[in-house]
């Protein structure tokens, strides 16, 4: 090999240096950091991540709101939430118009809403014609009219990874049975649908039938010695009793009693239709084998499909090329929202051909692509949250300049949930609904500070709750009507919560004077958590403070998550801290919350009502209330119910969170509706703008590179030098040997 | 050699059965079946009857480890325990308790890891290895001792920096790279030379140190003067004798951890969003998930049994006066 002289040295270090100022101003090198197909770029396509992987996309089961950002892109139960209007309202999906509700008695005659005598409702439905399923290889068929993939072997899977890797796809069309199969599927136990004991208090037939094909199926895999996952159970000819199909593309659902909010559940992927076809294809081993189950790849209608499913990596959905049953709203719009959201009114959905999901674990590499343009969407972190919103002294939100320059935008939406602060009716020292307990739960209720609580732990993205029900919930009231007043005062146009002052005067009167016992040592109260992590010192001393300002020592006492359920359950807590997520905007379903008959102590630890509030007054207002539908008799109701709450005060009544997105310009059709979860049909992204700032956000910066090299070559002779000096070195010798 | 291999992986039976036993018995100890039920099927509000269902789909209705109602063997046979243990000896690993097959999942997520781990490997080792060859040439010279206070200071650092710092420094500012994301096949090389890139930097401090140590022990000996006798050049006398002879403390370390190289990195496959296996572990606690956890700590631990076994394998093809018996 040539050696290379000092003088070649020179000559590249020259070469390299007058590069330096070519690459540093040009961007000729293009974008490097792209994390994605730069084809995927260029198309209609919304970049959006996840942080835990959904476990289960198999309507029958899945239950959580990650499973659900995706499978409610797919599946299309009968009901829908409007997308723009406020409050939330139902509205059609597959059906022709809202289901027709018929009141029966005992004997099945049709009787007025209001008769004593109802005993059923019978909900009827009628589908839209030519709805089709997605392409998908479960519908294929041979063409002596035989499924074409039912018995396959792991060789004929070869480099199969989805259903969408299968040569031969087809569809038919949707049909008032895969509604009904569905349910018939939810009835199975084997299939560990969340919601069947409570649908069992409502579909007439369905315990019966439950019990008897839960049954018929496990002696069915007894007999084959086989396993659920690849024993198909046919349920087609089975029939619930209350459930029927009257026509191809009508069926009818009876219901005991009156029971409003069950057209709420039809809204809930739990009620979407089913193929049988599909539950048959995936029942085989070769397919179960490689992932690709009814749980892993939905098989629905809706605007989109499941191309790739690496819940590790990445979802992606691509657009389902049979969908064609739904336009974008002509009408709705909110109050101060938008009136470009209304810009496609009517226009053919989805505008988006493809929404790929990845997985980011951690937020900041999340947070960083978003600013870099390759997330269309993020919610934001606490360690981002300066960075990216600034709150005013009256509490209201804005977008730093920094944010506005990149033409990022967001939405500012309360969560229709609340998290609440609980005592345990049940426990002597906290519980008990006589005046001196009573004081004592309001004393702390008040001692309380949930808007400090907001502005530190939660970067002000909350409001303090009044009552169980949170905003935009039926029952909910804006302003003076809808305070608290054992907790607030209304002052100059806004809730103020009471002095500690007044809180200590109603400790005295519970018998606690300054905090202090009967025998003069401080008021000991019992806090059980699962907070038990070190981020999680700040939150509990800053319980520590808020008892300490009456003078009560607050005991924390942690543990794991499920210890912690196991002594709820078992009511072995004193003070506690929880949440509930709205399944529907109905009040009922705050409310039963604090139902005696959901008690944990009434329901041997099932029940929800955690608190173990028990006032026969309130469960008797509770029944009542849960069968009228929305209107002034109702909300009469509910504020007396409002009122003994607030009295007995059972939850110091926390806060409703709100929830923060920030999304990029190129986003169109972007509106908060958390209970709406197939909004991702009327998003749409203009593609040249997204890549404009691309273009101009992500040029590689090249000098710092061609630096690198220099550097490393002017390191190399030195050292190349010190070694050719020090081989050339001669030995010495003196009397003392050889240096 | 075959009948050492043989009796080793003997040995390994009743080893893999310990672990086993305490993995059952740490794990159990903390959840209960009911707890697993509740958080797989997710509901908000679980009836005894979807507890019982669950527990009965997924085996979990048995006795841990004795069974009082059963007969004979069967009191010990008929349990979780036994059951369970008898499949993964088979490397039957089963499904997850959210219901995924593990064979398929390690198999996809086994690629991502070692697309990562295995050039950090091959690289860092070459790397410090080259590096404490360079600082023994030049002993106790200025650079020798810069190199030193430089590894030190690289060895104090914590891994999080490195991977903060490269991921704002190379992805945010310079451009250079994305920031986070995985592609398999040739694409993936802009996702992993980040991840690599650190992974080399925050090894190369300890490995330099240490093998700079080894070497040294090695430049004094009598084969090194010969060898300079002899007219070698210092870089022959470095590579061609000094590195052979150094190699066989370094094996010990090395050869042992080549088995565990696809179960990945939990803080780097997160903050870069490689699919790997590195929190498939950690995953699976979290969520209650015991079919993973076992499996996993179960092929852990034959893993790590594998990786002594072939360092037993190299010392002796490395230096044979070792004789495996």
């Amino acid at each position: 090999m040539a050696r290379m002289s000092l003088r070649s040295y020179l000559i590249a270090f020259c070469v390299l240096l007058s590069l330096i100022p070519v690459t540093a101003s040009a961007g000729f090198f293009g974008i490097w950091n792209i994390p994605y197909d730069s084809s995927e770029m260029e198309s209609k396509t919304l970049f959006s991540s996840f942080s835990s992987p959904p476990k289960h996309l198999d309507p029958v089961i899945s239950y959580n709101s990650n499973e659900w950002s995706i499978i409610s892109q797919i599946y299309e139960p009968p009901l829908q939430y409007h997308y723009l209007k406020r409050p939330y309202t139902l509205e059609p999906l597959t059906l022709q118009k809202m289901p027709e509700v018929r009141y029966l008695n005992a004997d099945l005659q049709e009787v007025g809403a209001e008769d004593p005598q109802v005993a059923y409702s019978e909900y009827n439905f009628e589908l839209k014609h030519a709805i089709r399923f997605q392409p998908h290889p479960a519908f294929a068929l041979l063409k002596n009219g035989h499924f074409r993939y039912l018995d396959l072997t792991a060789e004929q899977l070869h480099g199969i990874d989805s259903p969408s890797d299968f040569t031969y796809q087809s569809t038919r069309e949707l049909i008032a049975d895969d509604y009904i199969y569905a349910i018939k599927r939810m009835a199975l136990r084997q299939n560990h649908s969340p919601i069947l004991d409570a649908m069992k208090q409502y579909i007439v037939g369905l315990d019966e039938f439950s019990e008897k094909m839960t049954a018929a199926y496990s002696q069915l895999l007894k007999q084959n010695s086989s396993s659920k996952d690849t024993t198909f159970f046919d349920l087609r000819d089975k029939s619930i009793k209350g459930i029927q199909a009257i026509d191809k593309y009508r069926y009818k659902i009876l219901v005991k009693g009156v029971y409003p909010q069950f057209l709420y559940w039809l809204s809930m992927n739990f009620f979407a239709p089913i193929p049988w076809e599909a539950v048959r294809f995936y029942k085989q081993r070769p397919l179960l084998e490689k992932n690709l189950t009814l749980d892993t790849y939905p098989v629905g209608t809706g605007a989109f499909y499941l191309a790739e499913n690496n819940p590790n990596r990445r979802m992606r959905l691509l657009r389902n090329s049979n969908f064609s049953h739904e336009t974008y709203p002509n009408d709705g719009l909110a109050e101060n929202a938008d009136p470009a959201l209304l810009s496609d009114a009517g226009k053919p959905l989805p505008f988006l051909d493809e929404v790929v999901y990845s997985l980011e674990k951690e937020s900041v590499p999340l947070w960083n692509k978003f600013l870099q343009g390759y997330y269309d969407a993020s919610g934001v972190g606490s360690d981002s949250f300066d960075q990216a919103v600034s709150v005013s002294s009256s509490g209201s939100m804005s977008l730093t300049t920094a944010m506005k320059e990149k033409g990022i935008q967001f939405l500012n939406e309360v969560e229709p949930t609340i998290f609440y602060f609980g005592f345990n009716m049940a426990d002597p020292v906290v519980g008990g609904y006589d005046e001196k307990h009573r004081k004592l739960r309001q004393a702390v209720s008040i001692a309380i500070n949930f808007e400090e609580y907001i502005s530190i732990f939660l970067n002000g993205r909350g409001l303090a709750a009044q009552s169980p029900i949170p905003p935009g919930i039926f029952g909910h009231q804006n302003g003076e009507a809808g305070v608290n007043p054992y907790v607030y005062e209304w002052q100059q146009g806004r809730p103020q919560r009471k002095s500690i002052d007044e809180a200590k005067r109603l400790l005295a009167e519970a018998g606690y004077p300054d905090g202090k016992d009967s025998d003069g040592s401080s008021l000991k109260l019992y806090y059980d958590t699962a907070a038990t992590g070190p981020d999680s010192k700040a939150l509990l001393n800053w319980y520590r403070k808020q008892f300490a300002k009456l003078g009560i020592e607050l005991v924390i006492r942690a543990t794991d998550y499920n210890r912690f359920q196991d002594k709820v359950r078992g009511a072995k807590v004193q003070m506690f801290s929880w949440g509930w997520n709205a399944d529907y905007p109905d009040p009922e379903n705050f409310l039963f919350l604090l139902y005696g008959g959901n008690a944990a102590i009434n329901t041997n630890g099932s029940g929800i009502n955690s608190s173990n509030y028990d006032n026969p007054e309130f469960d008797r207002l509770f029944l009542r209330m849960k069968t009228l539908q929305n209107g002034p008799e109702r909300l009469e109701i509910i504020e007396q119910m409002l009122e003994m709450l607030r009295k007995d005060a059972p939850w110091a009544w926390g806060f409703s969170p709100k929830s923060l997105a920030l999304y990029h310009a190129w986003l169109q059709n972007m509106w908060a509706n958390p209970l709406a979860n197939n909004t991702l049909k009327y998003k749409n992204v203009d593609v040249q703008q997204r890549l404009n700032a691309l273009q101009q956000w992500n040029q590689p910066v090249v000098w710092p590179l061609i630096l690198a090299v220099i550097l490393l070559i002017l390191l190399v002779v030195p050292v190349r030098h010190a070694y050719k000096r020090r081989q050339n070195q001669t030995l010495s010798v003196n009397d003392k040997g050889v240096n | 050699m075959l009948a050492y291999i043989i009796k080793r992986l003997l040995f390994a039976i009743p080893i893999l059965l310990g672990v086993n036993f305490i993995t059952f018995a740490l794990f159990f100890g903390v959840n209960t079946p009911d707890n697993m039920a509740r958080a797989q099927l997710g509901a908000k509000q679980t009836t005894p009857e979807m507890i019982a269902a669950w527990k009965a789909d997924r085996g979990y209705d048995k006795p841990l480890f004795y069974n009082q109602n059963a007969q004979g063997m069967n009191h010990v046979v008929d349990t979780l325990f036994v059951q369970e243990s008898a499949k993964l000896f088979q490397f039957d690993f089963g499904r997850s308790d959210s219901g995924r097959q593990i064979s398929a999942d390690i198999q996809e997520r086994m690629w991502p890891s070692l697309a990562i781990a295995l050039p950090t490997f091959v690289i860092g080792l070459f790397t410090n290895i080259a590096v404490a060859l360079l600082l023994v040439l030049f002993r106790a010279s200025l650079l020798d001792r810069a190199a030193m206070v430089a590894a030190v200071i690289l060895m104090s650092i914590s891994g999080l920096f490195y991977i903060i710092a490269a991921q704002v420094l190379f992805g945010k500012m310079l451009h250079w790279v994305p920031i986070s994301g995985y592609e398999s096949g040739w694409s993936m090389w802009k996702f992993i030379i980040l991840p690599v890139f650190i992974g080399v930097l925050a090894g190369v401090g300890s490995g330099v140190r240490w093998y700079r140590s080894i070497f040294l022990e090695e430049i004094h000996k009598d084969y090194v003067r010969s060898a300079r006798a002899k007219g070698l050049s210092e870089i022959q006398v470095l590579f061609k004798h000094l590195l052979k002879n150094g190699m066989l403390p370094i094996l010990t370390g090395v050869v042992v951890v080549i088995p565990t190289l696809f179960m990945g990195s939990l803080i780097m496959e997160s903050f870069f969003g490689i699919p790997g296996l590195g929190s498939y572990t950690i995953d699976a606690i979290q969520s209650q998930d015991f079919s993973i956890v076992k499996a996993m700590v179960f092929l852990g631990s034959v893993l790590y049994i594998v990786g002594l076994i072939l360092t037993d394998i190299a010392y002796s093809w490395f230096d044979p006066r070792v004789r495996l018996r």
